[in-house]
C-alpha cells in the first residue's frame, strides 16, 4: 500500500470513530431535552399560579412593597447569567455571554454599578479569564437543575436586594438566560426580575378577565413578604429549567452537524483514498509495461 | 347537586393533586381555615402542616405541605407549595427516622417537617 493510500485510511478510521462519538452525543441530546422540557413543562403550573397570585395583591391592594416600587436613583443592579457547565453546545454558551455583556454594558452606561452573578462553569470561566469580578457563582447542576438549586441560587439575590443600597445591596435585579422557543429555535435573553412592574405582568393576562378582590390573610404586606422570595425564585427555577433545555437542544444541533460533517469528510476522504489506489495501479502497470518493453529492447539489441 | 369547588395542589417542581371538592381544611399563619364553595376571595400564606381535601365523591386527601399559599377565587381554589407530598405517598418509617435524625441534630425546621409528615401520613 503506497504512503499516500495509506493516511487516507488512517483519517477515514478516525473521522468514523469521531462520527460514532458525536452520533451518540446527538442521541443522548435529543433524550435530554424532551427530559427537560417535560420538566418546564410540569414547572408551568406553579408559576402561573403564582404570577396569578403575585398580580393579585399587586393591582388588588395598595400596599407599597420595596420589592414593587421602583427606586428614584438605581444606583446598582445585580445581573444572574446563566449558563452551562459544559461545552459542545454550538453559540449556546457564547450567546448568553454576550447577551449579559450588552445588558451591563446599557446598565453602566446608565450610570449604576452592575453586580454578576454566574450560573454554570463556562460563565465562570469567561469572567476569570478576563478577570472580571463576579459577585457569586454556582456550578454543578446545569445539567437537570431542581428547586433546591434554584433557592439556592435566590437566596443571595433576594438577600441583596433586601440590603439598602449604602449598604452594598442592589435596587434592581435582572437575569439573562436562554429561552427555549423550540426543538430548532433558542434565543438568549434579559429580563427584568425586581422590582417588578405590575403592568408587565398584567399584559401577560388574556384580556378583559376581572381580577377578585382579595381577602388578604394575614395582611397584604405579610402575603406579599411571603410571595415575592417564591416568586423569585419560582422566575429562576423556570428560567434555569429553560436554559438546561436549551443546552440539551443546542448540543443536540451542533452534534448533529458534527455527524453530518463527519459523514461528508469519510465520503470525500473515500473518494481521495479511491482515486490514490487507482494511481498506485496505474503506475504500477506502466512500470510493469515500461520495464518489460525496456527489457523486449534490450532483448532485441543484443540478438543483433 | 351541591356545590363543588376546583382544587389544584401545585408543588414547585409537579401538580400533585387536582381535581373537585366540597371542603378543604389548610393551616394559614394565623390559624387554620376551612374553605368551601361560594367562599369569599381569599389569599393566605400557609404554614407548615396536613392539608384536608373533601372530595365531591365522599373521600378524604391529605396532604403534608410545607410552606405555600392558598388563593381561592371564582370556586377556584389553589395550593402553591414549595414542597407538599400526598399521604398516600408519605414513607413513615422513612419520615420516623428522619425526625429521629432531626431532634438529634437539634434541626427544627428538619424536625417540624419530619412532624407534619408523619401528621399527614398517620390521619389517613
Amino acid at each position: 500500500m503506497g504512503a499516500q493510500l495509506r493516511v487516507y485510511k488512517r483519517r477515514i478510521r478516525s473521522v468514523t470513530a469521531t462520527k460514532k462519538i458525536t452520533k451518540a452525543m446527538e442521541m443522548i441530546a435529543a433524550s435530554r431535552v424532551v427530559k427537560a422540557q417535560r420538566k418546564v413543562a410540569a414547572s408551568t403550573p406553579y408559576a402561573t399560579e403564582l404570577t396569578r397570585a403575585v398580580t393579585a395583591v399587586g393591582t388588588g391592594s395598595n400596599t407599597k412593597h420595596p420589592l414593587t416600587t421602583q427606586a428614584e436613583t438605581v444606583t446598582r443592579s445585580a445581573v444572574l447569567l446563566l449558563t452551562s457547565d459544559r461545552g459542545l453546545a454550538g453559540a449556546f454558551n457564547s450567546n448568553a455571554i454576550k447577551a449579559a455583556e450588552q445588558l451591563t454594558e446599557r446598565l453602566e452606561r446608565e450610570g449604576k454599578e452592575v453586580d454578576v452573578y454566574i450560573v454554570g462553569r463556562r460563565g465562570v470561566a469567561h469572567y476569570n479569564f478576563r478577570e472580571r469580578k463576579i459577585a457569586e457563582s454556582w456550578t454543578g447542576f446545569t445539567d437537570e437543575p431542581t428547586y433546591a438549586d434554584a433557592k439556592k441560587v435566590a437566596a443571595p439575590l433576594i438577600e441583596a436586594i433586601e440590603t439598602a443600597t449604602a449598604e452594598g445591596g442592589v435596587d434592581e435585579l435582572h437575569i439573562v438566560y436562554t429561552e427555549f422557543v423550540s426543538m430548532m429555535t433558542q434565543q438568549a435573553l434579559d429580563a427584568r426580575m425586581l422590582p417588578l412592574s405590575i403592568e408587565e405582568i398584567a399584559e401577560e393576562r388574556p384580556k378583559g378577565e376581572i381580577l377578585p378582590l382579595y381577602d388578604f390573610e394575614p395582611s397584604a404586606e405579610d402575603v406579599l413578604d411571603a410571595l415575592l422570595p417564591r416568586y423569585v425564585e419560582s422566575r429562576i427555577y423556570n428560567a434555569l429549567l429553560q436554559s438546561a433545555a436549551s443546552k440539551h437542544a443546542a448540543t443536540r444541533r451542533a452534534m448533529k452537524s458534527a455527524t453530518d460533517n463527519a459523514g461528508e469528510l469519510i465520503n470525500t476522504l473515500s473518494r481521495l483514498a479511491n482515486a490514490a489506489r487507482q494511481a498506485e495501479i496505474t503506475q504500477e502497470i506502466s512500470e510493469i509495461v515500461g520495464g518489460s518493453s525496456a527489457l523486449a529492447d534490450a532483448t532485441a539489441g543484443s540478438d543483433r | 347537586m351541591a356545590a363543588e369547588l376546583h382544587v389544584a395542589l401545585v408543588a414547585a417542581d409537579r401538580e400533585v393533586w387536582s381535581g373537585q371538592a366540597t371542603l378543604v381544611v389548610a393551616r394559614t399563619t394565623s390559624g387554620d381555615i376551612g374553605v368551601m364553595p361560594g367562599h369569599q376571595p381569599l389569599l393566605g400564606v400557609l404554614e407548615s402542616g396536613p392539608v384536608t381535601i373533601r372530595t365531591s365523591d365522599g373521600g378524604t386527601v391529605i396532604a403534608a405541605v410545607h410552606g405555600g399559599f392558598i388563593s381561592f377565587a371564582d370556586d377556584k381554589l389553589s395550593l402553591l407549595a414549595e414542597i407538599a407530598e400526598l399521604s398516600d405517598e408519605i414513607d413513615v418509617q422513612r419520615a420516623e427516622r428522619a425526625l429521629e435524625r432531626a431532634k438529634s441534630d437539634d434541626d427544627a425546621s428538619a424536625e417540624r417537617r419530619a412532624e407534619v409528615r408523619l401528621r399527614a401520613a398517620t390521619t389517613r
